[in-house]
């Protein structure tokens, strides 16, 4: 039984909810009551529930009799006395505007509450008077808090504190940046017992397992967070875009719609386009403008683009001055925008939970319906976008379960609570294991990881005068110097950003070929591009970036040179696909939607025909087979195959695949992987193979390929150099910064790939491999939903021996020459780059 | 055609030729060089006990790097069995590395050192001789019309180490990097040996210097042979 709002909110705070005619939320009154009883909660509520609101109100309201909690300086200052709050957010630019929220309620109530923000971008001075004059509530970064808790201050700052609030916990628990925050958490407990958290979140396909995070784990038991869920909302009025014109087999441009979606613009007051990559933001961008004859304030956002150039479009933004902004997950977060009444969901939806946060962008109110429309850009899309639609109109949600800690974060860890405080192995161990991602931490790793930050971890104990830090006499670990601390500063927090470098635009200097002068300097920064991408190309490929075609020139001194194309398209697709793979729960409703003939008539007309063809001339997939096509096609067999588990676990199949078909001696020459199917070609006649038994389906998707095959091709694979390259960096085996400068890998006087091919050889049980081999389970690789894949088609693969390229086929093989073509040999890339060059030459 | 074709090759297409100054060397897949005439193989930039230098400094690098370059040298000179080794300098990280040397490696290199001559070419890592290991010193060497130095100069019949050259090809939206040989005919730029040795891309304006157009060759280091691709395929 809720208490009356009287009774839990002073008169101050009902005035002034009076005065703006507002009433206090039920939601908002249960965290004040569970606040009053000591209890940590989670809330969720969608977006626009005043779930912010919420999570202060009850800090709000203990410190609105404040007088006591604050002392004269003596020369008229009012200082705190002390830490009351800390609020954690995953975006630095979402804790400044949280504090400028604040503010309003704090001015127009008169509370004598003192708000600051703590961001990378805080002066030095602030941040040193902050730790010695905390104010009340202190708005601040996961990283933050690590760098906090890792100073002698840490017991001093925290000895107050009675409540922490994280922000956006459904965004924040999904990444290695969680399991930094649950540790710092689990210190912040132990340094005050006493404290109270609030979590604030979307809704979560598992509340009940993110409530754990917010409270303290014990060995054996599991503790829970009260879950407080805000109820009504409108439901959103989601549709897909009816469009008039012929749906693509293939591509994620929507080209196809742009009138239509130019059309919508039109018919709105501001629209937010969301699609899935930068490129595809380019692409968009560029094409709306192309066809801009009402000179509509049509805008670009992403993240590679300038930050100053990102600031002018969130102003305008929130003045109400555009009519649509092409986006990227970089607005994917709480930051209020203004008035935005339509979302266009461009592309696939990848996610259920995910659209739903999008759409929840349009219309900030609770009561009134957020609209979205969703524009497939291709056959597949369509049916992701149907399903996806569906799911949201049941409410079923889709985030990933909460994480197993990782060890590369824990080690940084264990270095931070060692430049705090010394420390004795055992009680940090327990410490370690509250949090919930470590809960089932085993005492090996630990002491692994320990042994790690001491000396490096390695068999061979060569560096104990090197050593980090060191055990004492009374058993506390320290650190052994000075230098040990300020590297661990300068290297704290868990993202590893792509590398990037800077886009130039200069003017070309074509016919330049051959000569090693470099190229004119200056030129305007158009912002930034991955590295990866850039070493791809050739001087001369053009490709889109910051809205036009450019040309690549050049990459001098860590810049790319580009300058101006007169090309209307550019040769380069970069990366269409997108770094979400298809959720598993999308993924499988597509599967029954394709099994269940009755539910197509949800489906356009045209996409109805396509896959009625499809059983006419092989077979669409039940929900628990794998159906194989193989065909002629080109001098060359492809083998098609539609597992519908997303890019990531696609690529790493078509690896695997390849490894066994060259075994069999079928001579696999290539592979393309898109999210729902994967193709290879072999000069082998595959499906004769198959017909005289001499390639086996069932083994050739045996889920044994998880075992030495996989080991094998992990050893050499650049996707999983990637991945111990970020655990290397995160871990701390590897400075990304040395005493303030930062290196890029250019400057770096050693690889990571070297190291790494140096460290398998010779310890391959070594900690950060581990991490790394646990890492690539989930994320580049996605190896667990492969093995999911392969034990639930088991003796269920269906193959069709055809004659030609199936209509469910003709997408993925369209993919072939726009997507990268894998294959790992790079010996044999070379070889042929040689060949072509022979040919070029010889005529 | 598929390279794959050609696997049964590959024991034998782990070397290729390569004429500097008219002496003809024979260049292997390892980044050494083998001048069959003298018995002479020459190898650039070990940068032994680089693992151990960095630990000094608080970077926790594996400490096996010296012991997986020294494999890979005995393998080398197993295979060509040479009368004398060029090292041709920056053998050793810093000028204290050959005393963080573990036994059992000081021991591998004794043995490789056992029955041939064995020159330390000094280098800007390593300018003072390991005075506790064999071998003779030198701060540069010439035999016929080759000069072995080790930093580069660009003279006619040079060959040196130093700048690590690599190169990276791209080619269908993906590229691959790998060190390489550089040479024009003339003189030629040697890879490092290291096993933690990264490298410099030879479109990099060090390379200017050596060669005053992109008309010289790059032969990449591929996992069993090489690779000989136009400078300015390359970037």
């Amino acid at each position: 039984m809720l208490t009356p709002a009287p009774e839990l909110l002073p008169d101050k705070f009902l005035r002034w909810f009076a005065a703006r005619g507002w009433s206090p939320r039920e939601h908002q009154l249960a965290l004040l009551q569970k606040a009053r009883a000591q209890r940590s909660a989670l809330l969720i509520a969608p977006t626009g529930a005043g779930k912010t609101l919420a999570g202060f109100l009850p800090t709000l309201v203990e410190l609105s009799g404040g007088a006591s909690r604050t002392a004269s300086t003596g020369r008229g200052v009012q200082r705190s006395t002390g830490l009351h709050t800390l609020y954690i957010s995953p975006l630095k630019a979402l804790a400044v505007d949280i504090a400028r929220n604040l503010e309003r309620p704090v001015a127009e109530m008169q509370l004598p509450i003192k708000v600051e923000t703590r961001t990378g971008d805080t002066p030095v001075s602030r941040r040193q008077r902050q730790r010695r004059y905390p104010p009340d509530i202190l708005l601040t970064t996961p990283e933050q808090l690590a760098l906090l808790l890792a100073s002698a201050d840490a017991p001093f700052l925290f000895k107050s504190l009675k409540r922490i609030v994280l922000d956006e916990l459904h965004a924040l628990v999904t990444s290695k940046r969680g399991d930094l925050l649950s540790l710092g958490l689990a210190r912040l407990f132990r340094m005050a017992p006493d404290i109270t958290a609030i979590g604030l979140s979307a809704t979560v396909a598992e509340p009940e397992q993110l409530s754990r995070f917010l409270v303290p784990q014990t060995p054996g038991a599991i503790a829970s967070a009260d879950l407080v869920v805000a109820t009504g909302g409108a439901a959103p009025i989601v549709e897909m875009l009816d469009t008039r014109e012929r749906l693509p087999w293939a591509g994620h441009s929507a080209r196809h719609a742009l009138g239509e979606i130019y059309d919508l613009i039109k018919r709105h007051k501001t629209s937010l386009m969301f699609v899935n990559t930068r490129s595809q933001a380019e692409m968009l961008f560029q094409e709306l403008w192309a066809m801009n004859d009402d000179g509509l304030a049509i805008a670009l956002h992403h993240g590679s683009l300038d930050v100053a150039q990102r600031r002018k479009v969130e102003d305008a933004m929130a003045a109400g001055r555009l009519r649509g902004v092409v986006c990227t997950s970089s607005l994917d977060l709480g930051i209020d925008w203004g008035d935005i009444d339509l979302v266009i969901n461009v592309g696939a939806p990848k996610g259920a939970s995910r659209l739903m946060q999008r759409i929840g962008r349009a219309n900030h109110r609770l009561d009134e319906p957020s609209r979205a429309i969703m524009v497939p850009a291709n056959r597949f899309e369509v049916l992701e976008c149907r399903v996806a639609i569906d799911a949201i109109a049941e409410n079923a949600q889709d985030t990933p379960p909460l994480r197993t800690g990782s060890l590369d974060v824990l080690a940084q860890h264990v270095l931070g609570c060692a430049c705090g405080e010394p420390f004795l192995a055992d009680a940090l161990y327990d410490e370690v294991r509250s949090a919930a991602p470590y809960a089932d931490l085993s005492r090996k790793d630990f002491d692994d990881v320990v042994d790690f930050v001491a000396t490096g971890g390695y068999a061979l104990k060569s560096y104990e005068r090197f050593a980090r830090i060191r055990q004492g006499p009374d058993g506390k670990w320290r650190v052994t110097n000075p230098r040990v601390r300020q590297m661990y500063r300068l290297n704290v927090g868990t993202i590893v950003e792509e590398q990037m470098l800077k886009v130039r635009l200069v003017r070309s200097r074509r016919g330049g070929a051959g000569s090693t002068g470099v190229i004119a300097r200056g030129g305007r920064v158009l912002g930034e591009i991955e590295e990866y991408f850039i070493e791809g190309l050739v001087a001369g490929d053009t490709f889109v970036f910051g809205g036009e075609v450019v040309r690549y020139e050049a990459l001098a001194n860590d810049e790319v040179y580009v300058s101006r194309a007169s090309d209307k398209d550019a040769k380069v697709p970069s990366y269409a696909g997108g770094k979400f793979p298809l959720s598993t729960y999308l993924a499988e409703r597509v599967r029954q939607l394709l099994a269940d003939k009755s539910a197509w008539n949800g489906l356009p007309e045209q996409v109805r025909e396509w896959l009625s063809m499809q059983i006419l001339l092989s077979r669409v997939p039940g929900p628990r087979e794998l159906v194989v096509e193989t065909f002629p096609r080109g001098g060359k067999t492809y083998l098609v195959c539609y597992p519908f588990e997303g890019r990531l676990a696609h690529q790493t199949l078509g690896m695997l695949v390849t490894r066994r078909l060259e075994r069999a001696r079928a001579r696999p020459l290539g592979f393309v992987a898109n999210e729902y199917a994967l193709a290879v070609w072999a000069v082998g006649d595959l499906s004769a193979m198959i017909r005289q038994g001499r390639l086996d389906l069932a083994q050739l998707f045996a889920p044994d390929m998880l075992g030495d095959d996989l080991e094998a091709w992990l050893a050499e694979s650049a996707l999983m150099k990637r991945t111990f390259r970020n655990c290397a960096l995160i871990s701390g085996l590897i400075p990304r910064r040395f005493a303030g400068e930062e290196k890029s890998r250019r400057q770096m006087l050693f690889s990571t790939d070297l190291v790494y091919d140096v460290l398998s050889k010779h310890q391959p049980d070594h900690v950060l491999l581990r991490a790394a081999r646990s890492d690539a389970a989930t994320g580049l690789l996605d190896i667990r939903r492969l093995s999911d894949m392969l034990a639930r088609i088991h003796g269920h693969i269906i193959h069709k021996d055809l004659e030609r390229v199936s209509p469910l086929a003709v997408p993925v093989l369209l993919e072939i020459g726009v997507e990268t073509v894998y294959g790992e040999a790079s010996d044999e890339l070379l070889a042929e780059t040689a060949e072509e060059l022979v040919r070029e030459a010889m005529g | 055609m598929h390279a794959r074709l050609a696997t049964a090759d590959e024991s034998r297409s782990a070397v290729a030729l390569l004429d500097v100054a008219g002496v003809q060397f024979v260049a292997d897949a390892s980044g050494a060089l083998f001048w069959d005439a003298e018995q002479l193989l020459i190898v650039s930039d070990l940068h032994l006990e680089k693992g151990s230098s960095f630990a000094t400094r608080g970077i926790l690098l594996p400490p096996y790097d010296t012991a997986a370059t020294l494999a890979r040298l005995t393998t080398v000179i197993a295979r060509y069995d040479p009368r004398c080794v060029i090292a041709l300098g920056d053998s050793f990280h810093d000028a204290k590395a050959h005393g963080r040397l573990a036994g059992a490696d000081r021991d591998a290199i004794a043995a490789m050192q056992a029955g041939r001559d064995w020159i330390w070419i000094a280098g800007n890592h390593d300018p003072l001789p390991p005075a506790s290991l064999s071998g003779s010193v030198a701060s540069e060497i010439a035999i016929g019309p080759i000069c072995f130095r080790h930093e580069p100069t660009g003279e006619a019949g040079e060959i040196a180490g130093h700048l690590h050259p690599k190169a990276r090809v791209a080619t269908r939206g993906r590229s691959i990097e790998r060190r390489c040989i550089a040479s024009d005919g003339v003189r030629a730029v040697m890879p490092s040996f290291g096993a933690y040795t990264g490298g410099l891309s030879i479109r990099d304006r060090a390379f200017a210097k050596i060669f005053a157009t992109l008309a010289f060759t790059v032969h990449l280091l591929g996992d069993n042979r090489l690779h000989a691709m136009p400078a300015a395929r390359c970037c």
